[in-house]
Formats: structure tokens, sequence, C-alpha cells
């Protein structure tokens, strides 16, 4: 022990107290605590501590997410779709509105959405002009993992999910992947047409006491959104490339394949 | 996972060690905000592979010294800083609200490596790498920040038998 006590020093005892210590380290410097009470003490302080801190600002990790650092966790991907895009710019200043991004101080051309855009339809635009455009990465499971894809889904919305089929319409399945959202998180669904025309599908679980509601349209730049409840689930059907109708005539195809 | 959806995921952990060092929500919610914003502008700088939380915290250092700056000639609260007010608290609620003041009470340097260290568990080398400083400063600034708070909340506690009449 004597050996020890030469070396052990005021770092052991924050690295024993941060559990930083390999395992013959610790054990030195564990009898060596044994036999100095003083700092033995110090050193369980030093620990306590640190379990204090975490306890008392735990619950920060659960609290819901303002939108606003969502959004500033999105900007960039705005950006660049912006600039890939330029009629998108207007989802940008249509969301501005919200975040405080200044963007309609470019005098974009195209018509701003009106401020009072349901939730899941800005959401369901937003989600959209940020992925639709990746070519790499537009999906986080791909297609080919279609089973895994939903199971995983339905597995965190605690929800059973499905992805529609709408080879019928002209467009195929890429992907899907997982949105935050409070509570909970939400699906989205990535399809394509072969000319490279895409459709997100935007599912999230909603309150029991929800009522069904008709189909009802929105606008956030040039993302059209299709969105509707029906039973536990809202959707929201969104797309740059389709207009209204071709839109409205996919969101049909979906309603009937979900409802069978 | 794509940048966009890392930094959403991460967006959690930046609140609770901001909340952490800033003490107030909206300030804290500022600070992750600032931090997200500036991280979009060196993203450039970021090395793919390596860990991402470690970079975002270098981020906030960074945005947080500057807001620090700025804002306030001296750089941190220090012991001499006036007791705010205190309503009487019991319990849980009083250890509480010593362990914040406690924290809040340490210069701004020191607070960070100790939340660094002891709430978000970075080794001292992640720590050292974090804040752009070397082991030696983290381990001299840990032991001091971690004295303070354990007499600050010690000495709080016998200071308020007195105040009692």
């Amino acid at each position: 022990m004597s050996e020890a006590e030469q070396t052990v020093g005021e770092a052991d005892l924050h690295a024993w107290a941060d559990g930083r210590l390999a395992e013959g380290r610790r054990a030195e410097v564990e009898a060596w605590l044994a036999a100095h009470p003083e700092e033995a003490e110090r050193a369980s302080a030093y620990r306590a501590l640190n379990e204090q801190l975490r306890t008392h600002y735990e619950p920060v990790l659960d609290e819901p997410v303002p939108e606003r650092l969502e959004s500033a966790a999105l900007r960039r991907r705005r950006w660049r779709a912006a600039a890939a895009i330029a009629g998108w710019i207007a989802v940008g200043a249509a969301v501005g509105g919200v975040t405080g991004w200044q963007l309609h101080a470019q005098r974009a051309p195209v018509p701003l959405a009106q401020p009072d855009s349901p939730v899941i339809a800005r959401r369901a635009a937003l989600a959209h002009a940020t992925y639709a455009p990746e070519v790499r990465h537009p999906v986080e499971v791909g297609a080919d993992q279609e089973q895994h894809l939903v199971a995983w889904l339905s597995k965190r919305l605690g929800a059973e999910v499905r992805a529609p089929r709408l080879e019928a319409e002209g467009m195929t399945l890429v992907g899907g992947r997982l949105l935050p959202r409070d509570p909970g998180p939400v699906a989205q669904f990535m399809y394509q047409s072969a000319p490279g025309r895409r459709v997100t599908l935007y599912v999230r679980t909603e309150g029991p006491d929800q009522r069904e509601t008709a189909f009802r349209f929105a606008r956030e730049g040039n993302v059209r959104v299709f969105y509707w409840i029906d039973r536990k689930f809202g959707y929201a059907l969104s797309s740059a490339d389709l207009d209204r109708d071709e839109l409205l005539k996919l969101a049909n195809a979906v309603y009937q394949q979900l409802n069978p | 996972m794509s940048d966009a959806g890392s930094l959403i995921a991460l967006i959690p952990r930046l609140r609770r060690y901001a909340r952490a060092l800033v003490g107030e929500r909206a300030a804290a919610d500022d600070l992750v905000q600032d931090t997200l914003e500036r991280a979009w502008s060196k993203l450039h700088l970021y090395r793919h592979g390596t860990d991402l939380r470690a970079w975002l915290f270098t981020v906030m250092h960074n945005v947080h010294v500057n807001q620090v700056r700025a804002s306030r000639p001296t750089t941190a609260l220090d012991d001499e800083m006036p007791e705010l007010a205190q309503r009487a608290v019991q319990g849980d609620a009083l250890l509480v609200r010593d362990l914040e003041r406690a924290i809040a009470a340490l210069p701004a340097a020191q607070r960070e490596v100790l939340l660094l260290v002891a709430l978000e568990d970075l080794s001292y080398d992640e720590t050292a790498r974090v804040l752009g400083i070397p082991i030696g400063t983290v381990m001299s600034r840990l032991a001091r920040a971690r004295d303070k708070v354990r007499v600050s909340m010690h000495g709080k506690g016998a200071s308020k038998l007195q105040v009692v009449k």
C-alpha cells in the first residue's frame, strides 16, 4: 500500500469519482482510500455530485423540442433545396414566418402559404422539402427491406402502419424514415415515378379524440399537400412534382388501400 | 443518418448541457439554436466519422464564449455575487436550488469542464479537445470546480440555519 500511497494523487480521486480508472488501478486507489477516510469522503462527494447533476438535468432530455430548434437543425437542407429548386424558396419563406427566417425579404415571386396552415401540412411539407431532393440518402431504410421498414416504423409509432402500394398509379416505394415529433415520432414513406417525380406520405398517430376528416388541401410554397385524419392516424401526402389533381388521385388511392 | 437527422437527434443532449451551462431555459435554447446555426455554417470543418456530439459541444463552447464576452465584461459570476433573495423552500427543492446556484456561481471555464465531465460523461481527453485546452488544465479546473461546489453547498446549509430567527 505504501507504494500506492506515493502515487495516488488528486487526479486519481477525480478519475475514481468519474469511473475513469482501469480496473487494476481502481483496486489500488480504493485500497488507498480505505486507509484515508478524509480523501475517501471527498472522492465520494465528487461522485455524489455527478449523480446529483445527472438526476437534476435528466428531465431536460424528455422535454418536447421547440420547433425553432428543430428548424435550426434542418435549416441548411432548406437552403440547399431552395438553391436546387428555385420554386422551393417559398417553403423557406413560409417556414420563416414561424421561425423568424427572413427569406421573404428576397421578394419571392411564389405566393406564400397561409400562416395558419395546419401543423400536419406544414410539417409534412417541410419534411418533404428536406428529404425529397436527396439523391444519395432520400430514405433511411430502402424498399428492398420493406418488411423491416414497416415493422420498424410500426414499432416506433406504437401502431401498425402500412406502406400503400402505388404501382398502379405509376409510383414505386423508395423507402422510409422516422422523423422526430412531440409526442411520438412520425413515419415518412417516399415514392417515386419512373421520370423521378417524388411523393412523400407522412403518417403520424392521433389522439383517441380525433375524428375522421375529409381530404384537405394545403400549399406550402411549391409543395402541395393533401391531408386527412382516419381513425388513429393523421396522413399528409406531399409533392412538389405533381399537380393538385394528380396528387388528389394518389391520395384517394392511398386512402382506399388503407381502408380495404 | 443524414446530417440534419443526426443534428435533430442530438438536440436533447445539447439542450441539457446548455441548460446546466446557462441556467435559464429560454437563454439555454437560444444558445442551442445559435449552436445549430453555427454548426451548419461550419459543417465543412466537421470530420465525418468522428463524434458529432463532441464537435457540437466545441461549437457551443465557441458560441458561448463569444456571447459571454459580448454581453458581460466580467467573464463569469463568482462567489462574491450577491445572493438572490431566497424564499423558504424545503428538502429536495432546497438541495436543487443550492445545486443550481453552486453551478451558476462557478467561473464559466470551470463550469464547462465540470459539466462536460460530470454531466455529459466526456473523458478528460475529449473535454480537453472540446475546449481546446491541455488535459492538465482540465484536471485543475475540474478539481477547483468540485471543491467550490462542495464548499458552497455545504456552507449554504450552515448559513441558512443562522438566517432563521
